[in-house]
């Protein structure tokens, strides 16, 4: 599978493999919001370390989680975004509103 | 001939076509020796074009997509992404950042990372009719530069640490 969750003491981490596009980014999606609704975590980290393309339905994946995660009270962390990555993520302005 | 080698893709409005896409263009711009970021650039345009035929022109209903690549003198790489779909009522109201008609997960940048990947891109659609999008990116020679030509800032080899 492409997303693989651990969690521990109020935090989610989800590690993202793989290519995010509008296909894959669905199954993501269904796969994280299953294990929020189930761990109810204060904080959810997206760990981008082995994804290897990533276009706009990426950033509607963070954001998308941003907002459920919010609605809680709670926050979304983005660790090891690749070098290639860089720049749709510069382009989103999604670092203003989550620690990058 | 204004080109130097051509090709055309047609499949089916299906969603795990966008991997499929994405990868046959890059493997065709490939003998032009693109950095990793300028193929990032254009597979992510790409993508991003045909999801718009996908989810917006096809409304996730059959149809077909063609993509044509072009790849012209310079280095030039003309990509063309149509669909026969619903169309775009305004092409300038859809080019702005942020701009989506779908909410929910869509974050409305596709028209904006077409434009900043590429060099230029063009839309050209008609409500009921179809939407062509037309991009361009000069792949900067590299390994077939003359002798003359400086390396680039990535090539230059470190000196020894002593
Ligand atoms: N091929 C297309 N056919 C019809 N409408 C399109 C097409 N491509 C884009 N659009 C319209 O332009 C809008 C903006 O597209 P885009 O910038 O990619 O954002 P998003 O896909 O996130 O909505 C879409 O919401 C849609 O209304
Ligand atoms: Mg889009």
């Amino acid at each position: 599978m492409n997303v693989k969750t651990v969690y521990d003491s109020g935090t989610l981490t989800a590690l993202l493999s793989g290519d995010i596009d509008h296909h894959s980014a669905r199954k993501m999606r269904r796969i994280i919001d299953g294990d929020i609704e189930i761990c109810r975590p204060e904080k959810l980290i997206l760990d981008f370390r082995r994804v290897q393309f990533m276009d706009s339905s990426g950033i509607g994946l963070i954001m998308g989680r941003y907002r459920l995660m919010s609605l809680c009270g709670g926050s979304v962390d983005i660790v090891n975004i690749p070098q290639p990555l860089e720049r749709i993520v510069k382009l989103s302005g999604i670092t203003t509103l989550m620690k990058v | 001939m204004d080109f130097l080698n051509e090709m055309t893709l047609s499949f089916s409005s299906k969603s795990m076509n966008e991997n499929f896409a994405r990868a046959a263009v890059s493997a065709f711009v490939l003998p032009l020796d693109p950095t990793i970021n300028e193929l990032a650039d254009i597979k992510t345009a790409v993508s991003e074009a045909v999801t718009n035929a996908i989810i917006h022109g096809y409304e996730y209903g059959d149809g077909i997509i063609t993509v044509c690549a072009k790849i012209c003198p310079g280095g030039k790489v003309v990509i063309k992404v149509k669909d026969k779909g619903k169309g775009i009522e305004d092409v300038k109201q859809a080019l702005e950042p942020l701009f989506t008609t779908v909410g929910g997960e869509r974050a409305g940048l596709g028209f904006a990372v077409m434009q900043s990947f590429m060099d230029s891109l063009k839309v050209k659609s008609r409500p009921g009719s179809g939407t062509v999008v037309t991009m361009e990116k000069f792949i900067i020679r590299r390994s077939r530069t003359d002798s003359c030509t400086a390396p680039q800032k990535d090539e230059v080899i470190p000196n020894d640490k002593a």
